[in-house]
This record gives structure tokens, C-alpha cells and sequence, in this order.
């Protein structure tokens, strides 16, 4: 049987479903493993409650165990304490902004979120300052959509929860 | 009534409210007026259903009788679903769904507030967790009616028959019964009258700056505490049933 820490690193390098070039370990995801006799527990946080990558995940947790021969492996959910965007790395931030989607500017939580200040964020593909949102929602759960009014190219925007 | 069976209903009452909510909002999907919408709506059903997931299943749990989430969506009649009359109104126009949207965030917005001061440490978990989308909720509502509002002739009259219209499911939201009273005496269910002056506060506010006139009609049904239902309810439990009720325990 594995240790806890063995299980950990091999689940570190399962890639986001959505977001593959970081993993289920940058974006605080994966939270901790538990093994007790033959049984293995997974606890892991999604980051909106109703992301569909969840599942997505689940399943690419079993199958990286599955040459392991550990009788039993349970995947739990858990919602406490609340997934953050302040849980991304510096590092993983910089791997989204080359790949095109602006990370979470500022820690913690939006308070912008509710009184509609714009926030001035910078276009990950030419630094470009002069950004304006489109939609407060975009193409998954966590992400807003932005266009930079100087290149003139759309991008995706990590949102801060 | 015990505190278990007060926490089993309490917990439907939450997870419906989501649930049914998020199975109308997922009915824009590739309908909304513009794309941006679509996202935004789909969006916020997924949070919803999402929510709705971990509160029925806390609810399988304090009923103990090893029902899964799945079963207390799929196999519940009509008359065992407790979501408040105005998440099951139909989506109407634009206007008619950012009306029910607007009343229904403020609300969860000062519900959850206070669910995460919660005695039990499930139910606060999980307010702590969908109040950063109730946020983005909110949010969205509130520039629509000011949009929709003081816009053209044409969209301030709908949101303000948007308004008139639903405002007679606005006073349930705050209705209490014996499973309110049980779980307040144990700190873990929020006094809802304690949050209806806020409520009106905050609608207020945004109705006023969005040049629309407050609804002043004093008629309000309800119903939902006991299972009793508008029309539209059956025919969203129809819909979102029929696969479990046709062919039991179908997976894909």
C-alpha cells in the first residue's frame, strides 16, 4: 500500500479538466488523502458548486489509482472551508496568464462582485491595460469574459471568490 | 416534530429552493436574448444545482433512511417538495426571469449571510461557500432591473409587469412554521422576520433608482410550507422525473 504522501504526489499531477495546464494541486482542488488499513479517501473542494469538472476529476482520480491495487478508493466533496482563489499558486497564476486566461488579481474575495466597481485588468496576451468586461459570466463557472480594447482579442478572466 | 425530522424538512426547503430555480433557469439555455445571458443564466443554474446537490444530500442524511441526493430529486411527489411558489414561476420574458431573480437573490443574499453563522457546521459550510455566488447573483440581477428599468418605454413597462406580477409571492419567502421554530431554538435556522425589513430596504432602493414604481398590492399566496403548489410546479417535476420514473435507477 502507498503512503498518504506517495498518493498525494501521483493525484499532484492530474491536470484540470478545463484548464490543463495546471493541476488539480495549483488550483487547491486537492485537498488531502487519508488511508486507513486497504481503504483510501480523497477530499477534494470544487472551486464553484456546481462545476461540472467534478466528476471529470473524480474520475481521473480513480484512474491514476487504479494500477495500485488499493481495495477501496472514496472521493469526497467537501465545501468547508470554502474554495478561494487566493488558494492559486504565484506559479500557477503565471501558467494561466501564458495561457491566455488573466489570473485573480486581488486575494480573497470580489467585493467588487456586488457593487460593480470595474477593476483594471491587464490583457494576458499584450499587457495592455485597456481592458473592458463583456459578461460577468463566460465560458465556465469561475471564469468572466474580457476583451482588450487594444489588441482587440477576447480573453477569459480567472474570477477572485 | 424532532429536531432531525425539523432538519430533514429544513434542508429540503433550501435544496429545493436551488434546485428548482436552477431547473428553470436551465431552460434559457440557447434561448436567452443574447449570448453573454445565455452563459450568465446556464451559469448560475449549474451554481444552483450544484447547491442544491449538497443540501439534499445533508437532507438524506438527517432523514436516515439511506436515501442518496438523486432519490430525493427523482422519486419525491409534488406534494413533498417545499421550494417557495416563486422559483417555480415560469421563466416568462427577460424581464419576468430577472424580477424572480432579483427578489430571490436579495433574498439568499441575507438568508446565507446568516447561514454561515449557522450552529451546524454543514449548513454554515455550505453557506459560506454559495454566498460568493449569491454575490455574482446579485449582482447580475441588480443591473438588469436598472437596465431594464430605466431603459426604453418597452422594457420599463414589462419589468414593471414583471414586478406587479410576482410581487404576490414575495411575503412566503419570509413565512416560518413549527420547523422554523424548532431549529432557531438550536441556533440553526435564521429568524426570517428578521431579515424581511432589509429585504424591502434593498428592493426598494434598486426599484426607486431603476425609475419603477413599488408594487403596492397587499394580496399574497402561499402555500409552499405545506406542499401546496402553484400549477407550474407538477409540470417541472413531470419533466425533470420522467427518466428515474420510466426506467428506475437509469445511469449514463
Amino acid at each position: 500500500m502507498l503512503t498518504e504522501k506517495e498518493i498525494f504526489d501521483i493525484l499532484s499531477e492530474i491536470p484540470d479538466p478545463e484548464i490543463p495546464v495546471i493541476t488539480i494541486k495549483d488550483l487547491g482542488i486537492l485537498q488531502r488523502v487519508e488511508v486507513t488499513g486497504n481503504t483510501c479517501e480523497i477530499f477534494i473542494t470544487p472551486t464553484y458548486s456546481g462545476c461540472p469538472a467534478m466528476k471529470m476529476i473524480e474520475d481521473q482520480i480513480q484512474e491514476a489509482l487504479a494500477p495500485y491495487q488499493i481495495t477501496t478508493i472514496k472521493v469526497n466533496l467537501i465545501y468547508s472551508p470554502a474554495w478561494t482563489t487566493d488558494w492559486i499558486s504565484d506559479e500557477a497564476k503565471e501558467k494561466l496568464r501564458i495561457y491566455g486566461i488573466a489570473p485573480p488579481e486581488h486575494s480573497s474575495l470580489d467585493k467588487g462582485a456586488l457593487t460593480g466597481k470595474a477593476k483594471e485588468l491587464k490583457c494576458p496576451l499584450c499587457n495592455s491595460k485597456n481592458t473592458e468586461m463583456i459578461s460577468q459570466f463566460g465560458s465556465t463557472a469561475c471564469k468572466a469574459l474580457y476583451r482588450c480594447k487594444d489588441c482587440k482579442e477576447p480573453f477569459d478572466y480567472f474570477k477572485c471568490i | 416534530m424532532t429536531k432531525q425530522e425539523a432538519l430533514f424538512n429544513y434542508c429540503l426547503r433550501l435544496g429545493d429552493n436551488s434546485l428548482i430555480l436552477g431547473h428553470r433557469l436551465s431552460e434559457w439555455s440557447s434561448k436567452a436574448p443574447i449570448i453573454e445571458e445565455d452563459l450568465a443564466l446556464t451559469n448560475m443554474a449549474l451554481d444552483l444545482i450544484g447547491r442544491s446537490v449538497a443540501l439534499l444530500k445533508y437532507a438524506a442524511e438527517a432523514e436516515g433512511k439511506g436515501h442518496s441526493e438523486d432519490d430525493l430529486a427523482y422519486r419525491r411527489p409534488e406534494r413533498k417538495f417545499y421550494n417557495n411558489l416563486l422559483v417555480e414561476q415560469p421563466n416568462g420574458d427577460f424581464a419576468v426571469t430577472i424580477v424572480r431573480q432579483f427578489f430571490n437573490s436579495t433574498f439568499e443574499f441575507l438568508l446565507y449571510e446568516e447561514l454561515t453563522k449557522s450552529k451546524d457546521a454543514t449548513i454554515a459550510g455550505i453557506a459560506a461557500k454559495t454566498i460568493k455566488e449569491i454575490k455574482y447573483h446579485l449582482r447580475h440581477a441588480t443591473d438588469w432591473m436598472l437596465r431594464l428599468g430605466d431603459g426604453t418605454p418597452e422594457s420599463h413597462l414589462r419589468v414593471q409587469n414583471a414586478l406587479n406580477d410576482l410581487w404576490m409571492f414575495s411575503d412566503e419567502l419570509f413565512e416560518m412554521n413549527e420547523v422554523d421554530e424548532i431549529l432557531i431554538k438550536e441556533g440553526i435556522a435564521v429568524d426570517l422576520t428578521t431579515l424581511k425589513t432589509n429585504w424591502e430596504k434593498r428592493i426598494n432602493e434598486v426599484i426607486l433608482e431603476a425609475t419603477l414604481i413599488v408594487p403596492t398590492s397587499t394580496f399574497m399566496q402561499t402555500g409552499s410550507r405545506q406542499g401546496i403548489h402553484s400549477e407550474y410546479l407538477g409540470y417541472i417535476i413531470a419533466e425533470m422525473q420522467y427518466l428515474q420514473r420510466a426506467y428506475p435507477d437509469a445511469k449514463w
